[in-house]
């Protein structure tokens, strides 16, 4: 049993922490097909990442729940286990056994499909998230715009749950959701175009490697400093966060496009806005931050050490590093975020719109000619 | 058969119903907003048709521009518009359907005879997969360029055009006419569009 362990533990590190090439070398090893490994090695990664998602949601909702509590002098959650952690479970269970409700003169068909339509995209987007040099479900070559593309489905669901649900707030929360969401993701895809331009490719394990030439130096938010506000700005606006809730406007549209929903459909949407944050700080670090990079390059650490970088130890040691700097980055920007809902007063529609197009989109098209006038200028610095 | 070819056709086989049917059903639904949303639908399976040939820029562009731009345009045309009133019948509703549904079958059968008539290269050209992006962008800034730069000039005419249509009922009305209260908001809403009119 131990030397089985060995041989996988030494197959993986020989890879680079490949674990699908030493998944498919240890069932081949006991006499499988590589194309029966093959599909038994597909389903894998995807369930890690949805359950991580998933996982990243609960704690999400708890930080939520302690931070308001706390920037509003209160104790928040405490009765769940410890300080309250369970509270998010027991949420979530009380979501599962509510009464599912389909007002009588809505259009059942599309009321069920809208917060479908709202999740799936964002789940998909999961798939070019890397929490390490291999440790992502598919490093495809169009990488972040697989992302922005994604993105642009939500409206669609959006507008139907609006208009499927036969109400007025409805109808105005999913219009104003849709327009908010269309007008806020071309500042960010141009955010985008420049660190793309930077790096010379789209795919986020190149994104992320080209930051890390020299530790926290090297990180885009350096580079790119007014970059980092607009995507930032824009991820938060396409998530409906504080400052920029208007779909859901409570004083305004009672709960805009949500008015209707209750039970599972609804959470479905709670869960579609938390996955998204978390998505869009994940972003935001692998784009600006140096995703898993540590801020120091631990090859420099090893080299002091006096240790070897290849050495199975360091390596294993330098992947769980890069997870929990990805984590620790990600939840850095959801704790921003949280405190942003408490410290920033709701802008109104026709600022919002200002905002996007009067504001940042100027801005952000300055931004990416800045950048390739530096690009040219030094190429050096800023990836040639 | 392999798994991945396997694969690969049953994917087609429901992409293309989704397709065909998904079209159909644009055509010959009633209901407007089901319409819209089933052209969403038909733009996705599009993208995935791409996806099958390798294509994942053009897939994803596909997406972004079709499903996420235009579709949810017609969508806001719609809910913007849209009274949930019967549409008023029209005269010889039925001559009509029937005369678009004989254009509709003679352009199926043209498509049908070039598809026959034509001798397409099988298999064809090898996809290049995802060195695909940086080729496009060579051939758009190349010899594709004097296209592509017209294509924006005509979307800007467009753009223009829009928003002069959208903003010229509050420049049109009559100042004089109206009484002060109403005249000095209206003053101050058109204050990006007029010349600035305050003494100085």
């Amino acid at each position: 049993m131990i030397t089985t362990l060995n041989i996988v533990f030494v197959a993986v590190v020989n890879t680079g922490l490949d674990l699908e090439i030493s998944f498919n070398h240890f069932l081949e090893g006991i006499g499988l097909p590589s194309s029966i490994a093959h599909l038994l090695w597909l389903p894998l990664p995807m369930l890690l990442v949805l359950s991580a998602a998933l996982i990243g949601v609960l704690v999400t909702v708890w930080l939520e729940r302690k931070i308001s509590a706390a920037a509003q002098q209160r104790i928040g959650p405490e009765y769940a286990g410890a300080l309250g952690i369970l509270q998010p479970m027991a949420d979530g269970l009380k979501l599962l056994v509510k009464e599912d409700i389909i007002p009588q003169k809505a259009d059942s068909l599309l009321f069920t499909l809208g917060p479908v339509l709202v999740l799936i995209p964002v789940i998909l987007s999961w798939l070019i998230v890397p929490f390490g040099q291999n440790l992502l479900i598919s490093n495809v070559g169009i990488g972040i715009f697989l992302w922005i593309a994604l993105s642009s489905i939500q409206p669609i669901g959006l507008l139907m749950s609006g208009y499927a649900s036969n109400n007025k707030y409805s109808l105005l929360g999913g219009l104003r959701a849709a327009a908010q969401s269309i007008s806020y993701e071309i500042p960010l895809a141009l955010a985008v175009l420049a660190v793309v331009m930077m790096s010379n490719s789209l795919s986020t394990i190149d994104i992320v490697n080209q930051q890390n030439t020299a530790g926290f130096l090297s990180w885009n938010i350096f580079r790119q400093p007014i970059g980092f506000l607009i995507f930032w700005i824009c991820a938060l606006a396409e998530c409906e966060r504080l400052p920029f809730d208007l779909p859901e406007a409570e004083e305004e549209l009672v709960a805009g496009y949500q008015t209707e929903y209750a039970g599972m459909k609804f959470a479905l949407f709670y869960l579609g806005s938390y996955i998204n944050l978390v998505l869009s700080s994940l972003l935001v670090s692998v784009l600006y931050l140096g995703g898993w990079g540590f801020p120091i390059p631990i090859e420099l650490i090893a080299n002091i050490l006096g240790q070897s970088a290849n050495d199975p130890i360091i390596q294993i040691i330098t992947g769980s590093i890069g997870i929990m700097m990805t984590v620790f980055k990600t939840y850095l920007l959801v704790f921003l975020a949280i405190l942003l809902r408490w410290t920033t007063p709701r802008v109104r529609i026709d600022q919002l719109l200002d905002l996007g197009w009067k504001f940042l989109l100027p801005i952000s098209l300055v931004n990416l000619l800045f950048t390739a006038a530096l690009k040219l200028a030094f190429p050096v610095a800023f990836g040639g | 058969m392999t798994i991945a070819t396997s694969t690969e056709l049953i994917c087609f086989l429901i992409l293309s119903s989704i397709i065909v049917g998904g079209g159909i059903g644009v055509v010959l639904i009633e209901n407007i907003v089901y319409s819209a949303f089933l052209l969403g639908g038909v733009f996705m399976s599009v993208a995935g048709l791409y996806l099958l040939l390798n294509a994942s820029f053009v897939a994803a562009a596909q997406v972004l521009v079709y499903v996420g731009a235009i579709n949810v345009l017609i969508l806001f045309a719609i809910m913007l518009v849209n009274k949930r009133e019967p549409l008023k019948p029209i005269k010889g509703l039925k001559v009509r359907k029937f005369f678009s549904g004989c254009v509709c079958a003679g352009l199926l059968a043209l498509l049908f005879r070039v598809d026959i008539t034509t001798k397409w290269s099988t298999p064809g050209p090898q996809a290049i997969g995802e060195i695909a992006t940086e080729r496009i962008g060579e051939h758009l800034f190349t010899d594709y360029l004097l296209p592509f730069e017209l294509a924006s000039v005509l979307l800007l005419m467009a753009m223009i055009g829009a928003i002069v249509l959208a903003r010229r009922d509050t420049r049109s009305i009559q100042l004089e006419e109206i009484d002060p209260v109403r005249e000095n908001v209206i003053k101050s809403s058109n204050s990006n569009v007029l010349i600035d009119q305050s003494p100085d």
